[in-house]
């Protein structure tokens, strides 16, 4: 190899790492593909903070928006909780219920959560965790798309935003029931 | 009023170190010596910067200064007084504050040393250590900014990640960083012998210390983090081949091929190419750890939170890697060596194989972290790589480095004679083979255990037989075996530090070894008032008791543990922290120089009529921790002045 060529191939020889490595922008390391997806919703019965039971089974036929949360969840959590809020006023009466689970937490702090918010879709402690295991929960918030069937058909890790709201609640309010 | 002065000292930081920066380089390029002084009043300015940024940052955590955004995420009223320090380095950015703090630690000793003694390398060196300080000083700036206020100001604050309340946190960054940062000096000099091309020895006697100090922090760091992940994690290793163990491990690779390589450069004048590759690759690695960490493409359990944060670094390390090979590459045809091999039966062969053998381990580590990113790419699938991989690469090239371990230091240079050979290596074999054999009668089957101790002996063997005679020989002279013994050692420093490094390695090679093959466990569910067994211990359950502490609450086992005779109480427990989901837990363990037993608690039943525990018996793990303080010797050793020279 002549002296020329070697002194550009030196440094040119890192380039392909740097390539690699900034193409690791692209991805998420944390996006790992849920193994619920596509399969049937598992079935939970909670009752919620205002007293009221309630129930995945009788919300067949509705999109469900199911978000695990916790008061503790600080920032993620209270950057999506008007995201939330903004949803449920928008979809409550187009088919698509917003349920809250809030997981691991202290009850007067979780209702302080509530209240700050405003939240009126229907919120539900897990006290037991059974719920947050079922649904394989690994940090708050993530958030599951159940389409009317009752099928787990997407999963969101961290905080949600409007857009992705959005097109994961149009995409399944098209479908037939 | 703490965020304001706080960032009013991170901008002006900034400013003084890309002026001192250009001032160094200028005034070294235009040979004017007040514009280098100028850029040294820089250097001392950014220093006392960045202390002012730091302490300001310890100030807001003692005071709970939940204004900060930094300090609201890492601490809360409970945190105790010793964690509200060390919160300091917990997460991002204040870990970038400590670095940079380091970095500018060590510009100042450099001022202070080189200022006259270096007069044609210091201002190039100034002004590439400036260069590198603005860069971390812009990430202060603008993608990690500490003292970014938050409003409203919450009445408590998060916490800090509760893994990271453990003493093996207070020193597990910094010494990991000393040793990080402390590669920016003899990389600092390399450049600068690049741009003056005065590229023969002289950087490389002047870094060696610095060198030498650099890699024994990474190794301390290396190993504080497995004391810390073998105490608190709770999973009885010490070693995961995680990516950010990972990337702390690749500089700390090929900087020890490094440390050797430069010794065939000042012995034959050879292998300057080499060498000046070898200090870009491991600075590049530190800089590409940081990167790692701190990025978020790749999925560790160290992993900081993503940001723009990645793109600066990866920025940064293209102009590193571009910018020094480019330089490399300009004056590639006055680094032809003078010397050349002679024999492969050498000095200069066997260091040469221990440098093949590093960088093939520095590269297969790189791959094996890269791998899922490339994975991806390519294929478009995700995947993991686990400990299989690393391991199977990895052990023989790590037995084959002890092999030369034994060789390199004993051999000749130039071209061994056969009776070198006998002389040196003879005795230190048979021992080693014996000892193998030894170990196999004694019932030990696993091979790979019988190599690695057989070599162990054989290396140790190398290193008395060398040191016992070189003591003879010196006895005439001396008054007493001791006073010989002390005086070689003081006077052969640089030799005899080396020796008693690799004492430190073989004795950690021995714990990974012996942990690797021999621990046990079991996991268990004990009634109250019973016992289990495992390998001569008897675990008995003695019930639960459950506390508040200021931040958390948890719930402690009591196990009586005997094995014939009364060995006290271990209370493994569980943690529980309102910021975590998961329960963190409290492992107990009582430690052995042979033997550790190790009690992890399980589930439990809420009224404490039993409890499950996971029960381990790790065998010679401590060695790892007794190899660190070999180490420790050996490294002080080394670095002590020349004696020969002075006298």
């Amino acid at each position: 190899v002549s002296g020329r060529v070697l002194r550009y191939a030196i440094p040119l020889a890192a380039l392909p790492v740097l390539l690699l490595l900034g193409y690791g922008f692209r991805t998420d390391p944390r996006e790992i593909p849920s193994p619920l997806i596509g399969k049937h919703a598992a079935p939970f019965t909670l009752k919620t903070f205002d007293g009221a039971p309630i129930s995945l089974e009788a919300l067949r036929g509705s999109v469900v928006v199911l978000n695990f949360w916790a008061s503790w969840c600080y920032p993620a959590c209270y950057e999506e909780a008007p995201v939330l809020t903004r949803a449920w006023d928008t979809y409550k009466d187009r088919g698509v219920v917003l349920v809250g689970i809030d997981i691991q937490d202290k009850e007067d702090a979780a209702k302080k959560f509530l209240a700050q918010f405003k939240y009126t879709f229907p919120n539900a402690p897990d006290p037991a965790g059974r719920v947050s295991v079922d649904y394989g929960v690994y940090g708050v918030p993530e958030t599951f798309f159940i389409d009317k069937a009752g099928r787990v058909r997407g999963k969101h890790v961290g905080a949600v935003t409007d857009e992705i709201l959005r097109q994961r609640v149009e995409a399944l309010l098209g479908e037939r029931g | 009023m703490i965020p304001e002065i706080g960032y009013a000292a991170t901008v002006a930081g900034l400013v003084l170190a890309l002026y001192g920066a250009v001032a160094a380089a200028v005034g070294a390029g235009t040979g004017r010596p007040a514009l280098v002084q100028s850029s040294q009043r820089a250097a001392i300015g950014v220093w006392v910067l960045v202390t002012c940024c730091m302490l300001l940052l310890v100030y807001a955590f003692l005071t709970f200064d939940f204004s900060i955004r930094y300090v609201a995420i890492n601490t809360n009223r409970g945190t105790p007084f010793y964690y509200r320090i060390t919160a300091l380095w917990g997460a991002l950015e204040g870990s970038i504050i400590l670095w940079t703090w380091m970095l500018s630690l060590y510009t100042l000793i450099v001022v202070v040393q080189y200022r006259r003694r270096q007069p044609d390398f210091y201002p190039w060196v100034l002004a590439v250590m400036l260069g590198i300080a603005a860069f971390f000083l812009l990430i202060m700036t603008i993608p990690a900014p500490p003292f970014e206020r938050l409003t409203p100001v919450p009445p408590d604050g998060r916490g800090l990640n509760p893994l990271l309340e453990d003493t093996g946190m207070i020193t597990h960054p910094v010494a990991l960083y000393l040793g990080f940062t402390g590669f920016t000096v003899p990389f600092a000099f390399a450049l600068a012998a690049l741009i003056t091309g005065r590229i023969g020895d002289e950087w490389i006697t002047i870094t060696r210390r610095w060198t030498i100090l650099a890699w024994y922090f990474l190794a301390l760091g290396l190993l504080i983090g497995g004391w810390w992940s073998y105490h608190v994690l709770g999973w009885g290793g010490y070693w995961a081949w995680d990516p950010v163990e990972n990337a702390a491990f690749m500089p700390w690779l090929t900087g020890t091929a490094f440390l050797h390589s430069v010794m065939i450069q000042e012995r034959r004048r050879m292998l300057k190419l080499w060498n000046l590759t070898l200090i870009i690759l491991t600075f590049s690695l530190t800089v590409f750890g940081t990167f790692l960490t701190r990025s978020g493409i790749i999925g560790s359990v160290h992993a900081f939170t993503q940001g723009s944060i990645g793109q600066f670094f990866l920025g940064f390390l293209a102009l590193v890697l571009l910018g020094s090979f480019s330089l490399l590459a300009w004056r590639l045809p006055q680094l032809k060596a003078q010397g050349e091999l002679d024999s492969i039966l050498s000095r200069e062969s066997v260091f040469l194989l221990n440098n093949l053998f590093l960088v093939a381990a520095a590269f297969t580590v790189f791959f094996g972290t890269v791998f899922p990113l490339l994975s991806e790419a390519v294929r478009g699938t995700k995947l993991s790589v686990g400990a299989p991989f690393f391991n199977l690469v990895n052990i023989p090239l790590f037995l084959g480095l002890l092999l030369l371990m034994g060789v390199g230091p004993l051999i000749a240079w130039r071209r061994a004679s056969a009776d070198n050979l006998r002389r040196n290596f003879l005795k230190p074999v048979v021992a080693g083979i014996l000892a193998a054999l030894i170990l196999r009668v004694l019932g030990v089957g696993n091979a790979l255990v019988l190599l690695c101790m057989g070599l162990v002996v054989f290396v140790t063997g190398t290193m008395v037989l060398d040191f016992y005679r070189a003591v003879r020989a010196r006895r005439r002279t001396a008054r007493g075996w001791l006073d010989a013994a002390g005086g070689l050692l003081l006077q052969q420093n640089r030799r005899y530090g080396g020796f008693v490094v690799h004492l430190g390695v073989l004795v950690v090679a021995l714990g990974v070894a012996g942990s690797q093959a021999w621990s046990l466990h079991t996991e268990t569910t004990i009634e109250k008032g019973q016992s289990a067994s495992l390998a001569g211990y008897k675990v008995r359950f003695e019930g639960l008791e459950a506390s508040e502490e200021s931040n958390h609450s948890k719930v402690t086992a009591a196990f009586t543990v005997t094995n014939g005779r009364p060995l006290g109480v271990l209370h493994p427990a569980k943690k529980f922290y309102p910021q975590e989901q998961t329960p963190i837990a409290g492992v107990d363990y009582r430690l052995g120089l042979m033997e550790d037993l190790y009690l992890v608690l399980g589930d439990y039943a809420q009224d404490g009529s039993h409890a499950t525990v996971k029960i381990q018996i790790n065998r010679m793990v401590s060695w790892l921790w007794i190899g660190g303080l070999v180490l420790t010797l050996g490294a002080a050793l080394a670095i002590l002045p020349d004696q020969r020279r002075a006298v």
